[in-house]
């Protein structure tokens, strides 16, 4: 790593560029996409093999630790949701773990797989799925989507639409209602999404900053970094699963 | 910050995700984990009724060994009096026999004495006659005074 402005400028680019095929709105990131379609491949095996072997005797630890997860989603949802809804149980479990792999992929060495891409002729790699915008918003504009979906399920259309144009101020101010809505429908996604960009982006640029630091003192700060970041990213999975089970369950209930 | 079809596709692979966990995943674990508490709680459930049952059964055998005891100290009792009474009965009995044997041996003596005197009755009676005889130095005739001697023996 060279320490002059110009290269270390270069390097940082480079670290935060995609691998991206097309140009435009289509174009796609294919590492974003291969990293988090693997990653969500791991959980479902893991979780797949825990289920298909699941026992009521003695637990496995593989079992015992899908129970502990399982467990731990299931009582956030029975504390805040409290409808019957098939989706919301497993749709937290698989934001959680599927988040949680998104994160975790920032504790491997920056430069580690950008290096061996490198070598096998592939320019650009961006290894943490949630440091790109696409995936964090994919993931919150599919909750929002869910939301208005069991909205207008639960509440029939009808009665939706009155309560878009009615609350909170009554039916006069009818305009002022809707925009609320409107705003407050937005920064659901939106704050979601940014969050956990945010908190990954940053601390993805930190540990590229960190690794821009002559390699042997790079670990004082390095390894506390990381262990914060263990952390950090268990506490986003768990604030994105939890914010979804706090929509939906809005989504349920009358205003 | 730049958005493009990636979005739509990381959508896509979401929502495949959850259907599968859906499906898949989170029956069969929450089964399973339902299945064992069940099962916990079962175990622990009869564990409780089996502590009641050997208090129960504790209870029971307390009240048998007493019963027994009781049994037992009625039977000593019984065999206890049943004793004094054979032994006041042997009292008794014993005592009877002496009287009877008592009596016995008196009726005997009485006797005896009878017939001591009967033997020396007759030998008065011979004596009184040869003392007659001598006396009257005459032939007695027997047989004309045997009524008249046995008047006398009769008076002695």
């Amino acid at each position: 790593m060279s320490e002059s402005g110009h290269s270390a400028t270069g390097y940082i680019v480079h670290h935060l560029t995609n691998l991206k095929v097309g140009e435009g709105f289509w174009a796609l990131h294919i590492d974003t996409l291969f990293f988090s379609a693997s990653l969500g491949a791991l959980f479902l095996w893991l979780f797949m093999k825990a289920a298909k072997s699941a026992t009521s005797d003695v637990p496995g630890p593989l079992q015992n630790f899908c129970e502990i997860m399982v467990d731990f989603v299931d009582t956030q949802v029975k504390d805040s949701f409290h409808g019957r809804n098939p989706v919301i149980a497993p749709l937290a479990l698989t934001i959680f773990v599927w988040v949680f792999l998104w994160n975790t992929m920032d504790l491997v060495p920056v430069d580690l797989l950008p290096a061996i891409a490198g070598l096998l002729g592939i320019p650009y790699l961006r290894v943490v799925p949630s440091t790109d915008l696409n995936s964090t918003f994919g993931m919150s504009i599919s909750v929002l989507l869910l939301v208005y979906y069991y909205s207008i399920k639960v509440k029939g259309p009808a009665h939706f639409t009155m309560e878009v144009l009615t609350h909170p101020f009554g039916k006069w101010l009818m305009p002022f209602n809707l925009l609320l809505r409107i705003v407050e429908d937005l920064a659901k996604p939106i704050s979601l999404g940014l969050r956990l960009f945010g908190n990954l982006y940053a601390g993805e640029l930190i540990f590229i900053l960190i690794a821009l630091l002559p390699w042997w003192i790079q670990f004082t700060l390095g390894w506390p970094w990381a262990v914060f970041h263990i952390l950090v990213i268990t506490l986003q999975a768990f604030i994105f699963m939890v914010l979804t089970i706090v929509y939906l369950s809005m989504a349920h209930e009358d205003h | 910050m730049n958005f493009n079809a990636t979005l739509i596709g990381q959508m896509i692979t979401f929502g495949l995700l959850v259907l599968f966990t859906m499906k898949y995943v989170w029956p069969p674990i929450i089964q399973a984990m339902q299945e064992r508490q069940k099962r916990i709680a079962d175990g622990l459930a009869s564990a409780e009724r089996g502590v009641h049952e050997q208090e129960l059964a504790q209870a029971k055998a307390a009240q048998t060994l007493k019963e027994a005891k009781q049994q037992a100290a009625d039977i000593v009792a019984q065999a206890n009096k049943r004793a004094n009474e054979i032994i006041e009965q042997s009292k008794l009995d014993a005592r009877a026999e002496g009287n009877r044997q008592l009596v016995a041996a008196q009726a005997e003596i009485e006797q005896e004495v009878n017939r001591a005197r009967e033997q020396l009755r007759g030998q008065v009676v011979n004596l009184a006659v040869a003392g007659a005889g001598k006396i009257l130095k005459r032939e007695v005739d027997e047989a004309a005074n045997a009524a008249m001697l046995d008047d006398l023996v009769a008076q002695l």
